[in-house]
């Protein structure tokens, strides 16, 4: 919770407000055990599968918006029909280097139909938003050190790509004139 | 060779420019050694024992003539004149400065070539046969599709940190010239009953601490599927692949514990979902780059020149050039010429700047203006007319690239090792130059015939020890060099990791160890038997025994 206040967020190319809260569980914490404050909240996957009905039940009587964050080992086939019902996704990297994330962020955006805010967060930064960014990310949280400035400038690293992503599924090959 | 358009230019040339960013806020201060290290990397530059290592890619191993030229002037002008090609078709530079690299990088962008993913956690430059568009057993080309793939991995922004890298590898002959069996991803061109083009596909062959052959994943891929299939699998590995041990992060460890029969069941499963989709390959786009790989403008000629016939037969170095060096070609009247970098005394694979420009004016003038780069780190020629045979040994000769040892022991091939490199137990070179002067005889060297003798000098294995005839790989021991020897490797269709002959042996030692491995060799081969085939045919224990049950002569530690 500590660590969203000090970092920044970028969103459409700017700079915003977080109001979301990240719950984590400590090692060796029940799920059924934690303490749910009040206002949006990222919940780890443990928590949205035991506390589905009454985190439902906080958006339907309060209006607080549904929202969740994956580890790199969270299989995302197990929120695949509930997308719909967040508000947030949100993807931890726990290091830069660690790439399961981009993968996690294609089958949620392609394959499960996820066209909510898909946020990072975590170790990441100026050098990774470019390709954070065509995997279906479109929020990062980024360390209050890094210059917000710059890391915008990030989105244009490249003026054209490959492949296809999900943001833009079409590879250049299908673009390209001949 | 394929040109870039002004897309291919504009894509690399903003890699230019972010890494210089990058750079700049590194020698700031602003990007930490940790942050900075997978950046680095994913630009070919390895911290080094004499400061930082430039690995530039040579896309499928083709240069142009003036590509060559700029790779030898940058080898000048940035380093000290010199360049190693490694088994992979690169070029290492061992000398140049950190702040210089995005200048480096600009010069190879304007020549169309760059050091993208030549290492880091990623997918690396896809090689394939020096061969490729001029062997008369080839199927299809497999330069086209290397360069597809080239495309589709360049900054592919799923697969940017993957548990480990990733090698991929595409053969279009009978024979496989690309040691597709130990790559990542190796791609075998074959055409079904039918006469359709597409790939048998193996994954998770690899050498290093745990060396393994390719399992065979689909006997039949359409072409079309190459790059949806290709996602497919590196989805796989980069979702399910182990990050808790560098030494267990490759993808064939992966298949490995699952079984292969359940890794591929993993990847269909994934490729049904990506099967037909939008990245499914088009014929106008392979039409397009295939164009671009056609052959040069030949001309009609008598399949034998009978002044070169003259010359071969009164000459008797170069007759011996001719079988080693000179291949067959698809077309009547043309050869392909191997240029050796292996000359005894220099390092396996390097060149100077003047041979590289010596090169390139051969190229020029009897080879329609291309050079090749073989994994087995010679230089090839692969369209001259036999009548300019002559000529061009002549000139080789001269630029010191014509040791006619193609294939023979003193064709060795040897990792740059502890002389240069930081990972390395064991220098190499001197090994490599010790076990060239003991077999420096040239009526010896054809008489033992062909022989792959491989040098690394750590379990990393870039001198791909465990394919080696006979391989050799540096240990370290209570801080002293010595060296493992195995024995039986092979690539190829017959690809096979080498078996440990026994105990280590010091450095000293390994040129008698060789010596006497040969002449066991040599006292029980059949006619025509090479050493892999004699070897298993009498066994280990004669080698062993050979080596081991008389003490070898007293020898100072040649490279101490």
């Amino acid at each position: 919770m500590r660590e969203s206040r000090i970092r920044q967020l970028i969103k459409e190319r700017r700079l915003q407000e977080d109001d979301w809260k990240v719950v984590t569980l400590v090692e060796g914490q029940p799920e059924m055990d934690v303490c749910l404050p009040v206002g949006p909240l990222l919940v780890p996957l443990a928590v949205w599968k035991s506390h589905k009905s009454c985190l439902i039940a906080r958006e339907y009587e309060h209006g607080t918006p549904l929202g969740i964050w994956l580890t790199p080992e969270d299989n995302p086939a197990e929120i695949a029909k509930d997308v719909d019902d967040f508000t947030v996704i949100a993807v931890h990297f726990p290091k830069a280097t660690d790439g399961r994330g981009y993968s996690i962020a294609r089958l949620l955006r392609e394959r499960y139909g996820y066209d909510g805010e898909l946020r990072a967060f975590g170790d990441i930064g100026r050098d990774q938003i470019f390709f954070l960014n065509r995997v279906g990310f479109d929020s990062f949280l980024i360390g209050e050190g890094q210059s917000a400035e710059d890391a915008i400038l990030a989105f244009d690293d490249f003026p054209e790509t490959y492949q296809a992503g999900a943001d833009l599924p079409i590879p250049l090959f299908r673009r390209r004139v001949a | 060779m394929y040109r870039y358009d002004t897309i291919d230019h504009a894509i690399v040339t903003a890699r230019v420019a972010q890494f210089r960013d990058q750079t700049r806020r590194f020698l700031a201060g602003e990007l930490t050694e940790d942050a900075f290290r997978p950046l680095r990397l994913q630009n070919g530059l390895y911290t080094q024992r004499h400061g930082p290592m430039l690995r530039i890619a040579v896309p499928y191993g083709l240069l142009s003539a003036a590509q060559f030229r700029t790779l030898a002037n940058i080898s000048r002008r940035y380093d000290r004149g010199v360049g190693h090609f490694t088994t992979r078709h690169n070029l290492q530079l061992n000398w140049v400065q950190l702040a210089q690299v995005p200048d480096i990088l600009a010069d190879l962008a304007k020549a169309e070539l760059h050091a993208i993913q030549t290492s880091g956690n990623c997918i690396r430059n896809v090689t394939t046969d020096h061969f490729a568009g001029i062997a008369p057993d080839e199927i299809a080309d497999p330069r086209p599709w290397a360069e597809l793939l080239r495309q589709w991995s360049s900054f592919h922004p799923e697969f940017a940190y993957l548990p480990r890298k990733f090698k991929v590898a595409v053969s279009g002959s009978a024979e496989d010239r690309a040691a597709i069996q130990v790559h990542d991803l190796g791609l075998q061109l074959v055409k079904n009953a039918a006469g359709e083009l597409g790939f048998r596909v193996y994954a998770g062959g690899g050498l290093g601490r745990t060396p393994l052959l390719a399992k065979e994943l689909r006997d039949f891929l359409p072409w079309q599927h190459l790059l949806t299939y290709s996602e497919a699998l590196v989805r796989v590995y980069n979702r399910h692949g182990r990050r808790d041990n560098a030494y267990k992060s490759r993808i064939k460890i992966l298949l490995k514990a699952l079984g292969s029969a359940e890794f591929s069941r993993q990847v269909e499963a994934e490729w049904a979902h990506l099967r037909d989709g939008p990245s499914t390959l088009t014929q106008a786009e392979v039409d397009r780059v295939s164009e671009q790989f056609q052959a040069p403008d030949y001309e009609n000629l008598a399949d034998e020149d009978l002044c070169h016939i003259a010359f071969q037969r009164e000459d008797q170095a170069f007759a011996r050039w001719v079988e080693r060096n000179v291949h067959a070609h698809r077309i009547p009247g043309y050869r392909a010429v191997t240029l050796s970098l292996k000359k005894p005394g220099a390092a396996p694979g390097d060149a100077s700047a003047a041979q590289m420009e010596a090169v390139a004016e051969l190229a020029q003038r009897f080879s329609f203006g291309e050079v090749r780069v073989s994994h087995e780190q010679n230089l090839i020629l692969a369209d001259v007319a036999q009548r300019d045979l002559y000529t061009v040994w002549q000139r080789a000769k001269a630029a010191g690239l014509a040791s006619p040892t193609v294939g023979l022991l003193a064709d060795l091939i040897a990792c740059p090792g502890g002389d240069f490199c930081a990972l390395a137990n064991a220098k190499s070179l001197p090994i490599a130059a010790a076990i060239q002067e003991r077999f420096a005889d040239l009526d010896y060297l054809h008489d033992i015939g062909p022989l792959e003798l491989n040098i690394s000098g750590c379990m990393n294995s870039c001198g791909h020890h465990h394919l080696g005839a006979i391989g050799i790989l540096g240990v370290d021991k209570c801080g002293e060099e010595w060296y493992q020897i195995t024995l039986g490797g092979a690539q190829g269709n017959t690809a096979a990791i080498g078996r440990v002959m026994g105990p280590a042996v010091p450095a000293a030692d390994v040129p008698d160890v060789v010596e006497r491995l040969i002449k066991t060799y040599l006292a029980n081969r059949h006619a025509d038997e090479n050493f892999g085939d004699a070897l298993r045919r009498i066994g280990l224990k004669p080698f062993r025994n050979s080596v081991y049950s008389s003490k070898l002569p007293e020898r100072k530690i040649s490279n101490a």
